[in-house]
């Protein structure tokens, strides 16, 4: 068994962890992040890409509102490289009410949230394919962000301030001095050995998979109720900025061009168990049908890939039924000192990825209260690093061309393993060689490995074959390795199969069945 | 922002990305990439690229494609690879097109200089120094292509000729004789003119300007657009029921697809247009599927001659009838060059930075030229003509010669002057 003793222990490697154990390394703690997965592999990963302005809840939730407008403009600064200023629109569509609109300006000048009404005319100028029959627009500062790198880059800052983040590691027991918490103990899933890790304090960030957690320090009946929603990215951006509907939140009701694609979003259907997110298509459909309200001919683009992302929204049984603070959207903070008698645990529930600096923020302050310390957040002003060859390379806001631009200058050298996405090969060695034990979705969320049109048909065999051999990895987990990535992508695949995408996934089965065989190779290794 | 009525707004060639399963079938016919790196294919540059495009020209090394179109051909999904790469190309140029891009694109204009002064400018064009100058200056290449002028226009040889007094019991046609005809390839205009009136036509010669498809391939897409909405009106002031023939490939294909599916015209006026307009081979070709092209009294050639399709002609969809039609010629006998493009592809080999590589491009359909040469080669298209000519030596002419000597109309063997 490996030991290890720090401060504090935060668990779960999603945007809300990482937020917390960069801002407790920052404020001098040692710290450490455990994940039983990679980073953001949950709920920071599994969404639909939006930084909110706030526009979406200056009717609602006016409270997030105004949080969304501020945090919007920290991460945009402090994280350049994981956030796409797009700019973003409300549009009333042609059988929306357009008094909703009025609403929608006098809630976003109250709670600080710009936003300018344009005409029919100027929408369109921006956003051609837009339905010409909407009635009302509302420019706001919507952005795009990237949660994959939104999270690696916090937790490289956090690393840069001492904490240590081990992913793949599960935990399996909480250990208890009396009525204080002492450590944690994971099991090391690469390799399979336990690892104890004595602590003063553990920071509960699992999210949808809190309650779990909670149970394991005898603090039970964290009711973690998931809400699941479905995302849909489509082959490339229809739109170039967010779309949203301005109507009250409702299923379907965004668009928001990430990266090469854009994604419509999404629903909200409770979800028994955030490890098995069913996709129905009756779903699917309701987000093609919202789709053909925002952008007509919707339906006839391609589809790429659907997932389904829990929302870890907890529901505390000891909360009064009349308290619904805990239970609404926000952030709620169980303190199980007062809740239980344990000291040293606090879940943290709800919460959105647009404000997940302010939660950690608060979440700390939380911590701090209860040891009795205090440290100045200092989160909000120090921008995370960004890895760059040339240290006087200064950072922008992503935009779409920049692997263009890159592959413009280095494509006569470095040839492209993932066409799609123009990843290089250099990219996915440099990766591969930080992180050698990495599966081939670890890397793809980092690089964007077939997350183009072919979905991993062309690039998944070139990948595999450049770390098999780099002698990365052995034939048998390049086996394994190759399986699981498809068998993944495939998860995405087939409840959108139509038209286009048919086509695809067919020319691709012909190669990975027909050419490779790969469902007769010699067994592979069982991959994590 | 662009015109409403353009394609450009309708975004049509980029949702046709979504057909693409990166298959790679246009990678492998491309005959650009085929012979340099500095391309780096119809795929890449095409829908692949083009989801990563936004605001922002940053891969300007898409310029190397030379718009020939045999990738849109071969793509068996349907992507509209090359219209992609046109459209992205126009936006890329839209703010810092070169003059010399400006000035070749202007075939009239390059015409109506050269023509008063056709002895001066062809010695300047065989006056070495001078071509130098020029590439350093202009940037087209020193041992470009380029046309020779002539004293006397199409429009001219009209004005001066006696017009045959015969009925016309055919009927009548329009001839589309475009700048090429008029100012370079007089002698094609000519002779197809004599030979649809050796068949009984009469040939109306409305008054006529640049289709606009140089602007077009060079990306100066509002010029092109308006060009050939103007000669659209030109040629409707004919009779509107009226067959037009065209002797020029490239221009003829601009009416029929180009303008509508790369320049996004979509006017009803540039559709009747392209409806009625015909090359001069696939409209002899139909005449003799009909019955209608008696070859009973053709004179025989007793030859071999190396043909080349051009690309603009397979862009058209109507295979290769010039290769039919001149095997109806008693004793001539065709091999297809069976290459792709010859690389000239407009004016794309005629710029320095791009001239070596239309050279290696076009060097399988020389090489065939070479080895068949009995002393003349034919292309349906004059800039093909011209970099056939230039790169082999070997004088090459338009299939209407061939039938116009099959004829009687002039003597063998086949004139290759101007």
């Amino acid at each position: 068994m490996r030991s290890l003793d720090v401060d504090v222990v935060v668990v779960g490697g999603g945007s809300t962890g990482v937020g917390v154990v960069r801002d407790v390394a920052m404020r001098g703690y040692k710290a450490v992040l455990v994940d039983r997965a990679d980073l953001a592999q949950g709920t920071s990963g599994r969404f639909h890409g939006l930084l909110h302005s706030g526009g979406r809840y200056v009717v609602s939730d006016p409270n997030s509102a105004r949080e969304c407008a501020e945090e919007n403009v920290i991460v945009t600064r402090i994280q350049p490289t994981a956030v796409e200023t797009t700019g973003g629109l409300f549009v009333c569509g042609p059988d929306d009410d357009p008094d909703f609109g009025d609403k929608f300006l006098a809630g976003a000048a109250a709670n600080g949230v710009p936003a300018t009404e344009i005409t029919v005319a100027q929408a369109l100028e921006l956003e051609p394919r837009v339905n010409p029959g909407i009635k009302r627009a509302i420019a706001v500062q919507d952005g795009s962000v990237d949660g994959w790198q939104l999270v690696w880059t916090a937790a490289q800052s956090a690393k840069e301030y001492g904490a240590e983040v081990l992913t793949y590691h599960k935990v399996t027991r909480i250990e208890r001095d009396g009525d204080q918490v002492s450590a944690v103990i994971c099991t090391d899933l690469k390799n399979g050995e336990e690892v104890r890790i004595g602590c003063h304090f553990i920071l509960n960030c699992a999210g949808a998979w809190a309650g779990e957690i909670a149970g394991m320090a005898d603090c039970h009946d964290v009711q973690v109720v998931p809400g699941r929603g479905i995302m849909v990215a489509m082959n490339h951006r229809l739109v170039n900025s967010v779309v949203n509907r301005l109507i009250y939140p409702s299923d379907g009701d965004i668009i928001v061009p990430v990266h090469t694609v854009c994604i419509i979003g999404t629903t909200d259907v409770k979800a028994p168990d955030p490890d098995h997110l069913p996709i129905p298509h009756d779903e699917v459909q309701k987000m093609f049908d919202a789709g053909e309200v925002l952008v007509p001919g919707f339906r006839n683009a391609r589809a790429l890939h659907v997932w389904a992302g829990a929302r870890p929204l907890v529901k505390d049984s000891r909360v009064g039924a009349g308290d619904t603070r805990h239970m609404s959207r926000g952030m709620g903070i169980l303190n199980h000192a007062e809740r239980d008698g344990l000291k040293g645990l606090l879940t943290i529930s709800g919460g959105k990825l647009t404000t997940y600096r302010l939660m950690a923020e608060h979440i700390v302050d939380a911590m701090e209260a209860e040891l009795g310390t205090s440290h100045p957040c200092r989160t909000a002003e120090e921008p995370c690093p960004t890895p760059a060859p040339d240290p006087t390379y200064v950072p922008t806001n992503y935009h779409v061309t920049h692997r263009l631009h890159d592959r413009e200058h280095d494509r006569m050298e470095d040839p492209i393993l993932c066409e799609c996405e123009l990843m290089s090969r250099r990219m996915f060695t440099d990766k591969l060689a930080e992180q050698p034990s990495a599966s081939l979705d670890d890397l793809r969320r980092q690089l964007r490995l077939g997350m183009g049109p072919c979905q991993g048909g062309f690039c998944t065999v070139r990948a595999t074959g450049v770390a098999h051999e780099l002698g990365t990895v052995d034939t048998e987990r390049a086996t394994g390795l190759l399986r699981l990535f498809l068998e993944h992508r495939w998860l995405g695949l087939w409840p959108i199969l139509y038209g286009d995408q048919v086509r695809q996934t067919a020319l691709d089965n012909w190669i990975f069945s027909g050419t490779l065989d790969v469902e007769h190779l010699p067994e592979g290794a069982e991959v994590v | 922002m662009f015109e409403p009525d353009t394609y450009e707004h309708d975004l049509l060639n980029r949702a046709s990305l979504d057909h693409c399963v990166k298959c790679t079938i246009c990678e492998t016919q491309c005959p650009v990439a085929a012979v340099t790196p500095l391309f780096s294919g119809p795929k890449y540059v095409g829908p692949q690229a083009e989801r990563f495009r936004h605001g922002e020209s940053v891969d300007h090394s898409l310029d190397y494609c030379s718009s020939c179109g045999i990738c849109t051909h071969v793509c068996p999904q349907g992507v509209h690879i090359a219209e992609l790469n046109s459209v992205a190309r126009s936006a890329m140029k839209a703010d810092h097109m070169p003059l010399r891009d400006q000035l070749i694109s202007r075939t009239t204009l390059m015409g109506m200089t050269m023509t008063p002064l056709a002895p001066v400018a062809n010695a300047v064009l065989r006056f070495k120094p001078a071509l130098v100058a020029v590439e350093k200056v202009v940037g087209i290449h020193r041992n470009a292509a380029m046309p020779t002028a002539h004293v006397q226009t199409l429009v001219g040889w009209l004005r001066s000729r006696t017009a045959p007094k015969n009925p016309a019991p055919r009927g009548k046609l329009i001839f589309f004789h475009g700048c090429a005809q008029n100012y370079f390839e007089v002698e094609t205009g000519i002779k197809t003119i004599e030979v649809l009136e050796h068949l009984g036509f009469e040939v109306i010669v409305p008054k006529q300007g640049c289709c606009g498809l140089p602007l077009q391939s060079n990306g100066i897409f509002d010029t092109a657009r308006s060009w050939v909405r103007k000669l659209v009106a030109q040629l409707r002031e004919a009779p509107q029921d009226l067959t037009i023939i065209s002797c020029s490939t490239s221009c003829g294909g601009m009416l029929k697809h180009e303008a509508n599916e790369i320049l996004g015209v979509k006017d009803a006026d540039l559709l009747e247009v392209g409806g009625r307009m015909r090359d001069v081979c696939e409209f002899l070709l139909e005449m003799y599927d009909n019955g209608d092209l008696d070859t009973s009294d053709w004179l025989p050639n007793e030859l071999t001659v190396p043909y080349h399709a051009p690309c603009q002609l397979r862009g058209q969809n109507i295979g290769t009838p010039a290769v039919q039609l001149l095997e109806l010629v008693p004793g001539l006998t065709v091999v297809e060059s069976g290459a792709y493009c010859c690389g000239i592809a407009g004016t794309y080999g005629l710029k320095k930075e791009k001239y070596d590589i239309a050279m290696k491009v076009g060097k399988p359909v020389f090489d065939k030229v070479v080895a068949i040469n009995e002393g003349v080669a034919a292309c349906d298209s004059e800039t093909c003509r011209w970099q056939i000519e230039q790169a082999t030596s070997v004088p090459t002419v338009h299939p209407i010669a061939f039938i116009h000597q099959a004829m009687g109309l002039s003597k063998l063997p086949v004139s290759t002057g101007g």
